[in-house]
Formats: C-alpha cells, sequence, structure tokens
C-alpha cells in the first residue's frame, strides 16, 4: 500500500512538466503549427527560471519573491520564442518539422552556453517548496497524494480545466479550432489566419518556458545540460495522445510520470535486473499507446503543419 | 462587425484586372449591378468567374481597377470589409470547418457574440432562428459539419450569409451540387429574397439562369464578352454565345448491349460512416458496352456502392464479379490493375492531389506501367507529350502542364480527373457525377467521350442526380432507394415522371 502511495505521490509532481508544455503544444497545434521546438523553449525557460533567484535573489530580504519573477523571466522569453518561431513558419512559411529542431537546438545550445557563462557550475536553488494545504492534507492517504505538493503542482492541475474553457468556449478558442482545421474557411469568413496563429504560438511558448522553469526551480532545483531529458519531445507525443483535448492530453501526462515514479521505485527496491530497461519503460509505454490508440480524424486538426496563403489554392 | 444599415444601391466594378503566374484571370472587367437586381455570372471553365468574386470580397487583391459602391471608390483589404458593407458570399468550395457545429462555424463571423471572457452562443442560436423564420431556411444548429450532406451544407453557408447580415449576394454555383428537388426550392427562395437583397449569381444551369437573374453576363478567357437583359435572350442564344457554338448534348441511340456481362453485384450489403446498412442486398447487371444509369436522391447508397465497388469501403457480405473474377474487398490498387476507372465524388479530395502538378496527377494510376516509366525511372518526356495532349484534348484551361492542380478552377479540376480516367482505356467506368461544375461545351465533351468508350465496348455506371444526363446517356436506368435498386428500365422507358416516383421510394409504379 504504502508503495503504491508513494508512486503516485511521486508521479504527480512529475507530471507537471509534461502537462504543463504540453498544453501549450496543444494550443499550437490546434492552431495549426506543430513546434518540435518545444524542447528548446523548455531549455531556456529551466535556465532563466533560476538565473533570477541565484543572481539578484540571493540575499535579498523576501527571496521567495525571485522564484516567482523566475517563473515570469521564463514565460515570457518563451512567448517571445513563441513568437520568433511564428516569424520562421508562419511569415516565411518554413517547413514546421525542420524549423522545430532548429528551435529546439537553438534553445538547448543557448541555455547551455548560458548557463555556463553566467553560473558555471552545478548549483542549486532553494527553488519553491512544497505548500501543504492546511487541514486536508492531514487526511489519510489522500492528504499525501494530493493535498501535500509545490504550489505549481496545483497551478498545473488548474490550468486543465482552464484550458479546456478557453479552447471550446471563448471566442479566442474558436478562431484557433477554425485555423487549425480550415484556415481557409476562417480567412473567408473574416478571421486574420495568421494573427491567430501567432497568438498560439506564444501562449504555447509561454507555457513550454513556465513548464521548464518548473523542472529547474520546484522538481531538480538547479540546472544541467540534460534537465529537459526529452521532456518536450514527450509533450509533443502527448499531444496527439490525447487527441488535442486537455482531459486526455492530462491523462497522458499522468500515465507516463506514474511509469516513470514506479520505475524509479521498482530501481530503488534493489532487484537485480538491468536499470536500462527499466528506464525505457515510460518511452516505450508512449510509443505503443500511441501506435494503438484510435485515430480520429474527425477532431484533429487538419491543417496542422501546412502555411497558409490565401491566392494560393491547394 | 456592425450589422450595416446603409443599403447598396449600386455597385461597379471599373476595369478589374487580376493576374495569377502564367494566367490573366481577370482582363479589365466592367460590370455594375443595381439594387434588387440579380446578376447571372456565365462563362466557361476557367474563366475567372470565381477570382472576381473573390475581388469583390477583398480575398484577392486586384492588379488593375477599382470597385464603386453607391460611387464611392471602396478599398477592401479583408472579407471584414466587404461583411461592413453588407456583402456576402456562398463560396463554390464550401466553407464550413467539419469538427465544428453548425453553430460554431456562424459565430466564427459573428462578432456581436464575441464576448471577451465567453462565446455567446445564445445569441448566435437566437439570430439563426431568427432567419430561419424570416426565409424558411431551417438548419439544425447543434448538428456538426462533417454529419451533414451537401444540400444541407449548402444551406448552412446561405444561412451563415444572412446571419451575419448580408444584404449583396455573391452566389458561386450554389446549385452544382445539390439535388433537382433542392435546386427548385433554393432558387424559388432566392426569388423571394430577390426583392429586398442584390445578388451575383454563377451557374452553368442556364435554366436557372433563365428562371432567377434579371441581367446576365458572359465571361470568357477572363473577358466580359457580352452583356443583356435575360429576358431578351433564349437559354441556347446563351449558351451560344458563352461557347461560341450551338450545343447539342448527344443521345445514346445505338442498340443495345449484346457482349456479355462485365460487372455483377450480387446482394451486396455494406455499411454506411455511421454505421447503418448503406447498401442492403444490392444486386446489380451491367454488360460490356452498356452504360446503367443509376438514378436517385443522393444519400441513398451511392456513395457507398461506388465506394465499395472500387475497394475504398469495405464489402459486409455479397459478391463484386468483375469479368467473372470476385473483386470485393480488394484493396484500391488489385481493383485499379483489374480494369475499372473511377471518376470519384470528392474531387479535391479523392480524385487530385491538389499539390502534385497536373501532369504528375495525369499519371498517378500508372506511375508502374511500361508506358511511363523504366527501371523505376519516370519517362518524363513521354509523360510530358501525353500530359500536353491531354490538355489539349479535354481543354484544360491552364498556363502550362507543371501547375499545381489545385490551382485550376473547379471546373478544369474536373476535366483532370475525367481526362485521367478516360484515357487509361479502362474496362469498366464508374462516374460518379461526372459533369458536376463543367460548362455547357465541356459537358457536351464528355457525353460525347462517355459514349464513345461505350461503343468501343467498356462498361459504365453512370452515378448521377441529373435525371436528363441519366436518360440521354443510359441503355438502361437503374434507380436505387434506401440501398437496395427499386427498378432496372430501359432508358426509353425511363420517363422524367416514372423516374421521379421511383425514386422516392414507391415500388410498384405500374399501378399508379
Ligand atoms: N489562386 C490561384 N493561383 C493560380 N491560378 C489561379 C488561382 N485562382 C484561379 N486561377 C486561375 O485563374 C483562372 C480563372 O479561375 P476561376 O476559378 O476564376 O474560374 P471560374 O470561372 O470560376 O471557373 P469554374 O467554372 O470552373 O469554377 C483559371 O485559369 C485558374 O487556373
Ligand atoms: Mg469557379
Amino acid at each position: 500500500m504504502t508503495f503504491i502511495v508513494n508512486i503516485l505521490s511521486l508521479g504527480i509532481p512529475f507530471s507537471v512538466a509534461l502537462l504543463i508544455a504540453s498544453l501549450g503544444e496543444m494550443f499550437n497545434q490546434r492552431s495549426g503549427i506543430f513546434n518540435l521546438g518545444c524542447e528548446g523553449m523548455m531549455a531556456m525557460g529551466a535556465f532563466l527560471g533560476m538565473l533570477v533567484p541565484y543572481t539578484i535573489g540571493q540575499g535579498a530580504d523576501v527571496p521567495g519573491i525571485y522564484n516567482y519573477l523566475g517563473l515570469l523571466l521564463a514565460s515570457g522569453v518563451g512567448a517571445l520564442l513563441g513568437l520568433f518561431f511564428g516569424l520562421v513558419v508562419v511569415t516565411f512559411r518554413a517547413p514546421q518539422g525542420i524549423a522545430g529542431i532548429g528551435m529546439q537546438m537553438f534553445g538547448v545550445g543557448t541555455a547551455g552556453t548560458l548557463f555556463r557563462h553566467f553560473i558555471g557550475g552545478t548549483q542549486s536553488v532553494p527553488g519553491i517548496n512544497t505548500a501543504p494545504i492546511p487541514g486536508l492534507s492531514k487526511i489519510p492517504i489522500l492528504g499525501t497524494l494530493f493535498f501535500n505538493h509545490n504550489p505549481m503542482v496545483y497551478v498545473a492541475f488548474l490550468f486543465v480545466p482552464i484550458a479546456w474553457y478557453i479552447l471550446f468556449k471563448t471566442p479566442w478558442g474558436l478562431r484557433v479550432r477554425a485555423v487549425g482545421t480550415h484556415p481557409r474557411a476562417a480567412d473567408s469568413i473574416g478571421i486574420q489566419v495568421n494573427k491567430v496563429r501567432f497568438q498560439a504560438l506564444a501562449v504555447g511558448g509561454a507555457l513550454a518556458g513556465l513548464a521548464g522553469a518548473y523542472l529547474s526551480l520546484c522538481q531538480v532545483k538547479m540546472f544541467s545540460d540534460e534537465i529537459i531529458a526529452g521532456r518536450g519531445f514527450i509533450a509533443v507525443a502527448l499531444v496527439y495522445f490525447g487527441h488535442w483535448h486537455p482531459v486526455k492530453i492530462m491523462a497522458g501526462a499522468l500515465l507516463f510520470a506514474l511509469a516513470q515514479a514506479l520505475q524509479l521505485a521498482i530501481q530503488g527496491l534493489g532487484i537485480d535486473f538491468p536499470y536500462e530497461f527499466l528506464v525505457m519503460l515510460p518511452y516505450a509505454l508512449v510509443i505503443v499507446v500511441l501506435a494503438f490508440s484510435r485515430k480520429s480524424q474527425k477532431t484533429g486538426p487538419s491543417a496542422l503543419g501546412k502555411p497558409f496563403n490565401r491566392e494560393i489554392r491547394t | 462587425m456592425e450589422l450595416t444599415t446603409k443599403a447598396i444601391d449600386s455597385l461597379r466594378i471599373e476595369h478589374i484586372t487580376k493576374r495569377f503566374p502564367g494566367v490573366l484571370a481577370c482582363d479589365d472587367i466592367s460590370l455594375d449591378i443595381g439594387k434588387g437586381e440579380v446578376l447571372a455570372l456565365v462563362g466557361e471553365n476557367g474563366a475567372g468567374k470565381t477570382t472576381l468574386m473573390n475581388v469583390l470580397m477583398g480575398l484577392y487583391h486586384p492588379d488593375e481597377g477599382r470597385i464603386l459602391i453607391n460611387g464611392e471608390e471602396v478599398n477592401f483589404r479583408s472579407p471584414n470589409d466587404a461583411f461592413a458593407y453588407g456583402i456576402g458570399m456562398v463560396h463554390q468550395q464550401y466553407m464550413l470547418v467539419p469538427n465544428m457545429t453548425v453553430l460554431e462555424n456562424i459565430a466564427l463571423g459573428f462578432k456581436q457574440a464575441w464576448k471577451p471572457w465567453k462565446l455567446d452562443l445564445n445569441m448566435v442560436r437566437d439570430r439563426i432562428d431568427a432567419v430561419a423564420r424570416q426565409y424558411g431556411l431551417a438548419v439544425d444548429p447543434d448538428a456538426f459539419i462533417w454529419q451533414l450532406s451537401v444540400g444541407e451544407q449548402q444551406r448552412v453557408e446561405l444561412v451563415k450569409t444572412l446571419c451575419l447580415g448580408a444584404r449583396f449576394l455573391i452566389l458561386d454555383e450554389p446549385t452544382s451540387a445539390l439535388t433537382p428537388q433542392e435546386t427548385d426550392d433554393l432558387i424559388a427562395l432566392l426569388k423571394r429574397m430577390s426583392g429586398e437583397l442584390s445578388i451575383i449569381f454563377i451557374s452553368h444551369k442556364l435554366q436557372e439562369v433563365k428562371d432567377l437573374s434579371s441581367k446576365v453576363a458572359i465571361l470568357r478567357h477572363g473577358r466580359v464578352v457580352f452583356q443583356g437583359n435575360t429576358i431578351d435572350h433564349s437559354s441556347s442564344d446563351i449558351a451560344a454565345l458563352m461557347t461560341g457554338h450551338e450545343v447539342v448534348l448527344p443521345h445514346n441511340d445505338a442498340p443495345a448491349c449484346t457482349m456479355g456481362p462485365m460487372l455483377q453485384l450480387r446482394n451486396l450489403k455494406v455499411r454506411s460512416d455511421r454505421g447503418f446498412l448503406a447498401l442492403d442486398d444490392l444486386s446489380l447487371y451491367i454488360c460490356k458496352g452498356e452504360i446503367v444509369g443509376l438514378a436517385g436522391v443522393s444519400g441513398n447508397g451511392q456513395r457507398e456502392l461506388a465506394e465499395a465497388i472500387n475497394g475504398l469501403r469495405k464489402v459486409e457480405s455479397g459478391q463484386i464479379l468483375f469479368d467473372g473474377k470476385d473483386i470485393a474487398n480488394c484493396s484500391p490498387v488489385q481493383v485499379i490493375q483489374a480494369g475499372m476507372g473511377y471518376i470519384p465524388e470528392e474531387r479535391n479530395t479523392e480524385g487530385i492531389v491538389p499539390s502534385f502538378s497536373m501532369k504528375e496527377n495525369f499519371i498517378l494510376k500508372d506511375t508502374d506501367s511500361e508506358k511511363y516509366s523504366s527501371h523505376s525511372f519516370l519517362k518524363n518526356k513521354v509523360v510530358d507529350v501525353e500530359a500536353e495532349q491531354l490538355r489539349q484534348q479535354f481543354d484544360i484551361r491552364s498556363p502550362n502542364i507543371e501547375v499545381a492542380a489545385g490551382s485550376l478552377s473547379g471546373g478544369n479540376i474536373q476535366k483532370v480527373i475525367l481526362a485521367r480516367e478516360i484515357s487509361r482505356s479502362p474496362k469498366f467506368l464508374i462516374a460518379v457525377y461526372p459533369t458536376r461544375g463543367l460548362d455547357m461545351g465541356a459537358a457536351e465533351f464528355i457525353h460525347k467521350q462517355l459514349l464513345q468508350k461505350r461503343n468501343e465496348g467498356v462498361g459504365i455506371l453512370l452515378i448521377s442526380e441529373e435525371l436528363e444526363e441519366i436518360t440521354n446517356l443510359s441503355d438502361q436506368v437503374a434507380v436505387i432507394f434506401k440501398g437496395k435498386i427499386q427498378k432496372v428500365l430501359p432508358s426509353s422507358e425511363a420517363s422524367r415522371r416514372r423516374l421521379g416516383i421511383l425514386m422516392a421510394g414507391v415500388k410498384d409504379d405500374e399501378e399508379i
């Protein structure tokens, strides 16, 4: 029993970076842009997030506030990177897959270089600590599972209904879905396709940056070159896995994170088994589930990856 | 966007010119439309009708020329500007987002309902109700677009345009995919509306032009070649002016076939996308050198029948004997290699690869054949020569054979498919709405081609909603209703009235 509770309470915070990043990627893809550069944006977010408390935050009166400034900076720069990506793929209509790989390398490389320049070696930060919810966290089992987490964990799970509401209940969400599925129809009814795509990219970038900063400020509490460890790519996969729907994406993020927690726990048991296979487990799981999940053409953004040009009829 | 109160008393198009790479789509076009007038815009495929209307909507920027409304020059940079003047357009290819509901599709343009943090769908619903009541246009606001038939989508487009406050309507071939009944309803509705609205109406069906319009303008090669009042000219006059020669649709009056069966469908059962039996125990025989016309209201299993034969849809039970061999549940490649030709209904998604060039689309089905390839390399010279020949033979209007097929006009895309399927010398041809969207001259040419194929011994299953097309071309007419063949009768006995009764599902037509 405690074994299971341990895995669950470990898995939930593990899922957060994936959840935030894939919700951002969901907005990108819903608007028709395939952003493979998520990983790079997360790396920048992770570095910038910890840079603020590490530099100006040290020895300040209220060090806590600099953590949140770090999160803010990470999202802001993420949004800018999203807009920059938009310039490349929306305005100049570069192939999105290639541009995404470029963004990934740019982000990871720049973050690493800046890290060595400004910080140098491995340095940990105090980061943001767990904030047990008074009262609720005392409930046996449930308290440990759901109410004894980092504040950003609660925020991330709040993002799920918010993203759902924005996507399906607001005019902006309606526009995002329209330009991602049938941009020509959206254009013919007076919607500025490229503008909406830029907006979605800014939102997606901000969330990717935030996800990265979550890793460096809340989960690992330090920065290293491998801090993102492919989570950006997993986030892209999770969007497909979740059929572009926030709730299903959350389910995917949880599944992946729980598998990761499980493999860590098994390693901890000290069974004589090559641990490399265990490390593989969550990734293999995503591939298997993706391969077997129902492909639905009816919900997805069918213009995904295609630049829009009013005068080119295809 | 505000609902406009200012009426359009006159709209003038002056010297509009629009070029695309290698094409002069509109060449110095001037037209004017007054209040309450219905202008019919007719002309061959690729004449520039759609392009001109897109310029009027602010979707394309004219290279030269200007547009005047009530005497003042306007400069539309996007459809929003056109909407602000109350101009609305129903496009040739429907502009609806398939995975959204009717309500959402209309909300997309209905900016009054865009509250910052909430989409006021109830407001949109009320607006749809009001329009539906005013014009007698019923739509189900909660249906998804992909669930709707073409006719229903067309109605949604019209409701959408009216909901956005259009009082100057542009309709680009609104009837080309409608059933005869739906067409009559639409024309009657437009007639009623023409009292309060101005309309520009594009169509290849001159009967509709005669019924509806007060003025007619004919476009050819991007130029206005004729303008006049509709009542002064008969439809054959207009047809002659349009094509440059008198149009005579050919008849099938050769003796019936004696060459034995080619395609035999036995007790076919096939499911539709929504899971019910779209073909229920359907049987049909078609001989070599015979045209069988399949008449019926669309949605009675025509689509599923064509797809099942071509290996695109699972056959639950039954046989499809093609030249004696059962091809039920074969792959599309096997069906093609067995000698089947197919002109599909959805030209853009099933008939061509829009981003491929025209010549590549011609050889899509034959990339492995000896004719076009040797040792895994394409014989580009042969391909070019053949493609150029087809382009000329089928009179496909395009600057060259290298242009992307998707950039062609609607009717010319249809010609690309027809050229490919007819020239591949199939043993059998399934032609689904083969002349949809074609101008009269092109339709005449295609009819002649189909008859010639028949005389060469090719069996043809002709699926169409135009009874005239069916009775003109067929040896026999089969009537389909709810996935079953109601009756097969020789074309000489297939009167309009009798077919109408059979198509409505009345079984024993003799007694009426
Ligand atoms: N976006 C585009 N890019 C390149 N060429 C184009 C484009 N749009 C139209 N054309 C070309 O301009 C010409 C006019 O096309 P248009 O669609 O206006 O014809 P149409 O009169 O509407 O024909 P149809 O009756 O077949 O619909 C055609 O030769 C077409 O190939
Ligand atoms: Mg057209």
